[in-house]
């Protein structure tokens, strides 16, 4: 099929046949490799028996050509040959001679050795520059976010209340199931295994302590705050980063419209009062988590439990916890919106991006939960 | 040839109570250019995306080539899908691929046995055809101009030599010059590569310079005739359409008047 030849004086007649389609080049093609050109001094090419002939199946007939004529065939094609090989001719002309020069001008060029040498050298360097714009870039923007920030604060209106609202909303009240559901968890996993430890001193109602210094002090605000980022940190850089890249962010400015302040600013703002609202929250399901789990697993009555939380924890015990969780909103809410507001040119971008908004925001959450750590043992609370 | 090239026949989409299609047809010869043409909101998208077998109507046969495209699915609609080429509105050009990738895309699906360097030079090849310079087979999409876009996805419609082309408002967005450049670019590929293109338009220079047939969507129908005749179809919005001011000039130099 596609192709028949017969034998000539000297010669090989070929005969196309059939539909030359792309959708059948893997017929075409096995049928032209198959076709025997040792020995030949000439070939002639019949398209008469041709049905239909499109410019993948010239273009392999092209191939087909060039192929025995390198090997010093002689090629004609009986009658005129088909329009489709002459338009891929004249199509592929320009780039042949450009892929020459090309050619040429790599056997010319000076040192190719050397490059490969100094590529290890060209990537360091690379890494460094981008780093240090990348460290120039985000302390402009926090520079931006601040003077933003105060210049709204003198004109409230500017705030954009509802925009804060809807903030707080997406990501505070829609996330407290999955806190709330962490929070006990964590609380439950805690008091378990300490009690275990415990047990063997006989000091079972200090998993009391443990539950409720470390939810309050640490988990809770930790925790929350890492969730929040994978939630919120995400949405922020997702959605600001396609509003880029349908010109939306620069539909906003035209008009005259800070996208700091429309965007970014709203964003930072409802993170800051629900972060804190999600980590009380978490600190009372965690306390609770550990309330349930004493008097299942150490048969200890609720009255006890109380009792012994208010003593475990000091006034600054609770406020030492919540009081981390607006900066790691603004780290959260800063790492998203930046690495949003980047995105420009493709949807892998976008997708590059969010990743690292996610990341960078966990990161310094955590960064920052140890310096907290160093700065509350200094003050000594 | 055996068949028309696209049938379409009783089509219905329905959206709720919203009636878009009742009992639309529309027929497609080999070889011509057909215009589809109706105001805004009345199913033109719709119309595009039943006969792409993107979305399922509610009744009605849509033939492309023979094979009804409403009652496949699977491996079967995929090879229909590879007989026709289509660009969208916008270019909807793979952002993270470049032009290159873009238009080796459809092979890659499609083409399993072709060597990655014949890709590239039927890649090359294709995008030489629309008039695009070969240094843009390198850029992103993000990188290039309009008219470039809707070159390059004119290239990436074209991969698999398909005989029958769909074009969703290949000149909007473009200036006039732009715009004339490419009607003549697809007069030329449609002599050249004896194409069937079936393209909505709002563009009356684009209708007048490349359509032989037109068929315009009123009363959730089709009205299909030659440019000639339909412009003295008896119809309120295909008069308002076509001797509204802005159709005034083409008139007059097609009635010779």
């Amino acid at each position: 099929m596609m192709v028949e030849t017969r034998r000539t004086e000297g010669g090989l007649a070929v005969d196309l046949t059939g539909e030359w389609r792309a959708l059948s080049y893997g017929q075409i093609d096995a049928a032209l490799a198959a076709v025997d050109l040792a020995g030949l001094r000439h070939v002639e090419i019949s398209t008469d028996r041709l049905t239909a002939l499109d410019l993948t199946g010239a273009w392999r007939l092209g191939e087909f050509v060039r192929l025995a004529r390198g090997a010093g065939v002689e090629v004609a094609f009986a009658g005129a040959p088909p329009d489709q090989l002459r338009l891929v001719e004249e199509m592929l002309r320009p780039i042949e001679a450009e892929r020459a020069t090309e050619l040429t001008s790599l056997a010319h060029s000076p040192h190719p050795v050397e490059e490969a040498e100094v590529a290890t050298l060209t990537y360091i360097g690379r890494r460094a520059v981008t780093l240090w714009s990348d460290i120039v870039g985000a302390l402009a923007f926090v520079g931006r976010l601040s003077s933003t920030a105060l210049g709204a604060f003198t004109h409230p209106r500017r705030l954009r209340p509802v925009s804060v609202a809807r903030h707080v909303y997406d990501t505070g009240i829609t996330a407290i199931p999955i806190v709330a559901l962490i929070a006990f968890l964590i609380s439950v996993i805690i008091a378990y295994m300490s009690a275990q430890q415990l047990r063997s001193f006989g000091a079972e109602i200090f998993v009391v302590d443990l539950v409720t210094i470390g939810v309050l002090r640490e988990l809770g605000v930790l925790l929350t705050a890492i969730i929040v980022a994978g939630r919120s940190g995400s949405a922020f850089a997702a959605e600001i980063g396609s509003m880029k890249l349908n010109e939306e962010v620069d539909a906003l400015q035209a008009t005259g419209v800070d996208a700091f302040e429309a965007l970014v600013l709203p964003r930072a703002l409802g993170l800051v009062i629900s972060l804190p609202l999600l980590t009380v929250l978490a600190d009372l399901v965690g306390l609770v988590g550990g309330a349930v789990l004493c008097a299942s697993l150490l048969h200890m009555p609720l009255d006890q439990y109380v009792n012994r939380v208010s003593q475990a924890i000091s006034p600054s015990t609770f406020w030492v916890g919540v009081i981390k969780a607006p900066v790691f909103a603004v780290l959260i809410a800063m790492a998203g919106t930046h690495r949003g507001m980047q995105v420009r040119g493709s949807s892998r971008e976008l997708g590059r991006l969010t990743t690292v908004a996610v990341v960078q925001a966990i990161f310094l959450v955590i960064l920052a939960d140890a310096l907290f750590a160093v700065l509350f043992m200094e003050i000594g609370v | 040839m055996k068949y028309p090239v696209l049938e379409v026949r009783g089509l219905v989409n329905r959206f709720g109570p919203q009636v878009v299609h009742e009992g639309l047809e529309m027929d497609v010869r080999a070889d011509e250019v057909f215009g589809i043409v109706g105001g805004s909101g009345t199913g033109k998208s719709v119309l595009l995306r039943s006969i792409l077998g993107l979305q399922r109507p509610q009744a009605g046969t849509i033939r492309i080539e023979g094979h009804d495209i409403t009652q496949l699915s699977g491996e079967a609609l995929r090879a229909v899908k590879a007989r026709y080429g289509v660009t969208f509105q916008q270019g909807a050009l793979y952002s993270s691929l470049t032009v290159l990738q873009n238009v080796q895309l459809p092979m890659v699906e499609h083409l399993a046995e072709l060597s990655s360097s014949a890709r590239d030079e039927l890649a090359m090849l294709k995008i030489r055809l629309v008039g695009l310079p070969a240094d843009a087979a390198r850029k992103y999409p993000a990188e290039l101009s309009g008219g470039m876009v809707k070159r390059a996805a004119l290239a990436r419609a074209l991969a698999l030599d398909p005989r029958l082309l769909f074009l969703d408002e290949p000149t909007s967005g473009l200036d006039p010059i732009g715009a004339a450049e490419f009607d003549e670019l697809m007069l030329y590929l449609q002599k050249q590569l004896r194409l069937t293109v079936v393209m909505i338009t709002h563009d009356l220079d684009s209708i007048f310079r490349t359509c032989n047939r037109v068929g315009v969507i009123v009363d959730r129908r089709m009205e299909t005739d030659t440019l000639e005749r339909i412009v003295d179809h008896p119809n309120p919005w295909i008069q308002a359409y076509f001797h509204g001011e802005r159709a005034s000039i083409h008139l007059k130099v097609a009635h010779g008047a």
